[in-house]
C-alpha cells in the first residue's frame, strides 16, 4: 500500500489538533491576563517584582531550585498543601502573570515556597539556611550554597554589618566573618517577596 | 547503485519517477556502507554523551544524600547538575543515537541508500557544537529552568537548524524509496521526523524567545516536554521495536490491522496528554481534564502495541539467548508497557494527588526513558554497528555485562524508588508528618538509587569499551565474515526483507 501523502496529513492534523486545543484556545481565554484591584484592601494585585527580588529571580533560575522546590499550591481537599502551611488558599494564574519564567515547579524534595516569604520573614534565617542548610534545618538533604557568601578577614577588629550569625560549630576561624555576595542577597529578597496572600475571588 | 547514477543534489530533492523493478533496489551492502560514516558521527558523540550524561547523573544522585558531596562549586550544585543530566541524555545520547537508528531504518526500508551523506554529517557536527555550547551554559547558570528546554536561547536555534537538516533529508530519503510498500515503521519515523522539529520551534519561540504570558508557559512546557517523549521518542522506540522483532525471529508481524490502529490511535491521543503534569496546578480545569481523559484513552494504542508485539514473539521468546538485539528490544517494549500503564495511573487526580512532586515521577520517567528507549537503542545498535562497520562484536563478554548490569540495576532503581516516591506522598499528604520526616524517609530510597546508577555506570561502559574496540577493528584490514557474534542469529539477516 501507499498512502504517503494520505499519512502525512493524518500526522499533521493530529499535533494541530492539540497545538489549537491545548496551545491556542488557552492564549485566548488566559494569554493576557490582567491584574485587579482587591476590594477589602484597594491595592492592585499582583505587582510587578522589581530591583533586587528581580534579580533574585534570576538567581533561582540559574541554580536550579525548581529541581526540588514547587511553587503552586493545590486546593483545599487535594493533598495537605493549606494544611501544612504552603499557602493560605490555592495558587491561580493571576498569581503568576509577571513571572518569568513562570517556576511552578514539579518536585517537593524540599517544600514549597509560595508564601516563604511569609512562613520564613527573617532575612538572617535565610542566610544561614542558604550558608549550611543544617544550621536552620538539621538533617535536610538540601545543599549548602556557600559559593554564595564570601569569607573575609575582619578589618580593624569591626565585624561587618551584614556578616552572618553563626552556631559556634559552623563560624569561620577567628578574625574571619562570612558575608553574603550580592546574588545572596537578590535570592533572599526574591524568597522574602514570595507572599501571595491576596485574598483573590477567583481563589476562594 | 555506482557513483555515475548516484542523484545531484538538485535530483534528490525532486526525485525523478522511480522504477518499481526490484531489480533498481540497492542491496543492503551499499545501505549500509552509504550510512557507515554519518551514522558512526552520531552514534560516537551520542554514547560520549551518555558516558557524560551518566557521570552527571551519579553526581547528582550522590548530592540527594549526601547535600556536603561537591558543594562548593556552582557549577556542580545540584541543580544544576540535574538539568545538565537530563540535556546531555536526551538531546545527546536518546536524540543522537535515535537519529542515527531512524535513518538507518528508513534507508533500509526505502531500500535506498542515503544519498549525500555530507549533509547528515554536516547536520550531526553542528547538533554537537549547539549540544556543547549549551550543556556548558547550564552549568554556567544560564539554565532556563523550563523543564526539558534548559538548553540557552543561544544553543537551541543551532539544534534546530541541523535538526531541520536531518528531517528534510529522512523525508527525501523516504520519497526516494525504491520500495513502494510502506511499513509501520515507516509511518512512525515520518511522524516522528516531522512533530520534532514543530514541537521544538513552537516550544522554544513560545518560551524562550518570545515568552507568553503567566501559567500559559506552564501549558506550552508540559504540551513539549511530554510530547518529546511522546511524539519523539516513543515513535522511534516503536519503529525499531516494529523492525527487529520479525526481523530477527524471522516472522513477519503478528497483525497488520493492529499496527495501523496503534499507530493512529497513539497521533491521535498521546500529543493531548500533556496537562496532566498539572493536576492540581494553576490551570483551568478544563484543561487538565482533557489531558486526564486523554491519558486513559493511551490504553487503546498500549494494549493494542503489546498485544501485537507480544503476538509476534510468541513462542519465539528462547531466540531472546542467541541475539544480543532481540534481547535489548524485547526488554525496551516490555518497559513500553509498563511505563504507558505507570503514567497512565500517574494522570489519575486521586492518584496524581500522592505521586506528583515526589520521586515517583523520577523513576517514571526513567522506566520510560532508559528501560524503554535506551534499551531499545543498545538493542539496535547492537544489530547496527556489525552491519555498517563490517566487522563483528569483539567480546561477547563485554555483551552479557551490558546487558545484565543495565537490566538489574534498572529494577533496582526504578521498583524501589517508585515504592519510595509513593511513601514520600503519603506522608506528605498528613500534614502531621514534619516535612523534615518526609526527607529522611527517603534518603534509604536515594542512596539505592545511587548503587543502581553505579551498576548501570558498569553496564554503559562494557558497551563504550565493545564500541571502541568494534571501531579499532575497522582500522585493521577486513578478515572474517560477518555474523553476529552469538551463534543462532547467523542466517537470519536474508529472512523478512520484503517487510
Amino acid at each position: 500500500m501507499n498512502f504517503g501523502p494520505l499519512i502525512f496529513l493524518g500526522i499533521f492534523l493530529s499535533l494541530a489538533s492539540s497545538w489549537c486545543g491545548l496551545i491556542l484556545i488557552p492564549l485566548f481565554q488566559f494569554g493576557k491576563m490582567e491584574p485587579v484591584t482587591i476590594e477589602m484592601t484597594g491595592e492592585i494585585y499582583p505587582q510587578p517584582k522589581g530591583g533586587e527580588a528581580k534579580q533574585g529571580m534570576s538567581v533561582y533560575r540559574s541554580n536550579g531550585c525548581i529541581y526540588c522546590h514547587s511553587q503552586q499550591v493545590r486546593p483545599r481537599g487535594f493533598g495537605a498543601d493549606i494544611e501544612r502551611g504552603w499557602g493560605s488558599r490555592r495558587s491561580v494564574g493571576r498569581d503568576y502573570i509577571y513571572d518569568n519564567p513562570v517556576l511552578l515547579g514539579t518536585m517537593r524534595t524540599g517544600p514549597d515556597l509560595t508564601n516563604i516569604g511569609q512562613r520564613q520573614p527573617s532575612e538572617d534565617w535565610h542566610f544561614s539556611h542558604l550558608y549550611d542548610p543544617q544550621i536552620t534545618s538539621p538533617g535536610s538533604n538540601m545543599p549548602p550554597y556557600r559559593f554564595l557568601f564570601e569569607t573575609r578577614p575582619i578589618r580593624n577588629g569591626v565585624v561587618s554589618e551584614n556578616a552572618l550569625k553563626l552556631p559556634a560549630n559552623f563560624a569561620p576561624e577567628d578574625g574571619f566573618e562570612i558575608v553574603p555576595k550580592k546574588e545572596a542577597k537578590a535570592l533572599v529578597a526574591y524568597l522574602l517577596s514570595l507572599q501571595a496572600t491576596a485574598p483573590l475571588p477567583e481563589a476562594r | 547503485m555506482s557513483e555515475e547514477t548516484s542523484p545531484t543534489l538538485m535530483q534528490s530533492l525532486d526525485p525523478r519517477k522511480i522504477s518499481n523493478d526490484s531489480d533498481d533496489c540497492a542491496t543492503l551492502v551499499e545501505i549500509d556502507r552509504s550510512c557507515r560514516a554519518p551514522l558512526l558521527i552520531f552514534i560516537i558523540s551520542g554514547l560520549i554523551w551518555l558516558l557524560i550524561g551518566t557521570g552527571l547523573a551519579l553526581i547528582a544522585s550522590i548530592k540527594l544524600h549526601n547535600p556536603n558531596f561537591l558543594s562548593g562549586w556552582s557549577w556542580l550544585s545540584f541543580g544544576v547538575v540535574r538539568p545538565a543530566h537530563l540535556n546531555t541524555v536526551i538531546y545527546g545520547f536518546c536524540s543522537e543515537t535515535g537519529i542515527a537508528v531512524a535513518l538507518w531504518l528508513m534507508c533500509r526500508l526505502c531500500k535506498t541508500p542515503l544519498i549525500h551523506s555530507g549533509i547528515i554529517i554536516i547536520a550531526a557536527v553542528f547538533w554537537n557544537i549547539g549540544l556543547t555550547i549549551g550543556i556548558f551554559g547550564i552549568l554556567a547558570g544560564d539554565s532556563t529552568s523550563i523543564e526539558w528546554l534548559e538548553l540557552p536561547a543561544y544553543s537551541s536555534p543551532i539544534l534546530f537548524i541541523s535538526f531541520a537538516l536531518i528531517g528534510i533529508w529522512t523525508v527525501i530519503a523516504f520519497r526516494y524509496r525504491r520500495e513502494p510498500m510502506l511499513y509501520v515503521s515507516q509511518w512512525y519515523l515520518l511522524a516522528a521526523f516531522f512533530w520534532f522539529p514543530w514541537l521544538y520551534s513552537v516550544a522554544n519561540i513560545m518560551l524562550v524567545l518570545e515568552p507568553v504570558h503567566g501559567t500559559l508557559q506552564a501549558a506550552v512546557n508540559w504540551w513539549f516536554a511530554h510530547n518529546v517523549l511522546g511524539l519523539w521518542f516513543t515513535p522511534i522506540g516503536l519503529a525499531a521495536i516494529y523492525y527487529f522483532i520479525p526481523k530477527i525471529i524471522g516472522r513477519p508481524i503478528h497483525s497488520y490491522h493492529l499496527s495501523v490502529f496503534g499507530f493512529w490511535s497513539l497521533a491521535l491521543f498521546y500529543n493531548w496528554n500533556g496537562m496532566h503534569h498539572l493536576i492540581g496546578g494553576p490551570l483551568p480545569a478544563w484543561l487538565v481534564t482533557i489531558s486526564i481523559v486523554a491519558s486513559v484513552m493511551m490504553l487503546i494504542p498500549v494494549v493494542t502495541v503489546a498485544i501485537n508485539h507480544h503476538m509476534t514473539m510468541w513462542g519465539h521468546f528462547k531466540a531472546m539467548k542467541n541475539s544480543p538485539t532481540l534481547r535489548f528490544i524485547v526488554v525496551g517494549a516490555m518497559s513500553y508497557t509498563l511505563a504507558s500503564l505507570q503514567g497512565i495511573a500517574s494522570a489519575i487526580p486521586s492518584y496524581s494527588e500522592v505521586v506528583h512532586f515526589t520521586h515517583h515521577t523520577v523513576a517514571h520517567a526513567h522506566l520510560g526513558m532508559y528501560a524503554f528507549f535506551a534499551m531499545i537503542m543498545f538493542g539496535s545498535m547492537y544489530y547496527i554497528i556489525p552491519r555498517i562497520t563490517n566487522r563483528e562484536w569483539p567480546s561477547a563478554g563485554l555483551i552479557y555485562i551490558h546487558f545484565w548490569a543495565v537490566f538489574v540495576g534498572m529494577i533496582l532503581y526504578i521498583v524501589p524508588l517508585s515504592i519510595g516516591g509513593f511513601l514520600q506522598g503519603l506522608k506528605m499528604n498528613n500534614p502531621d508528618v514534619p516535612f523534615l520526616e518526609v526527607v529522611q524517609m527517603t534518603l534509604p530510597f536515594l542512596k539505592f538509587r545511587t548503587l543502581a546508577g553505579l551498576l548501570m555506570t558498569v553496564g554503559h561502559i562494557a558497551f563504550f569499551a565493545n564500541f571502541i574496540w568494534i571501531l579499532a577493528r575497522c582500522l585493521q584490514p577486513y578478515r572474517e565474515p560477518v555474523a553476529m557474534i552469538l551463534k543462532g542469529t547467523i542466517g537470519l539477516e536474508s529472512k523478512e526483507e520484503n517487510s
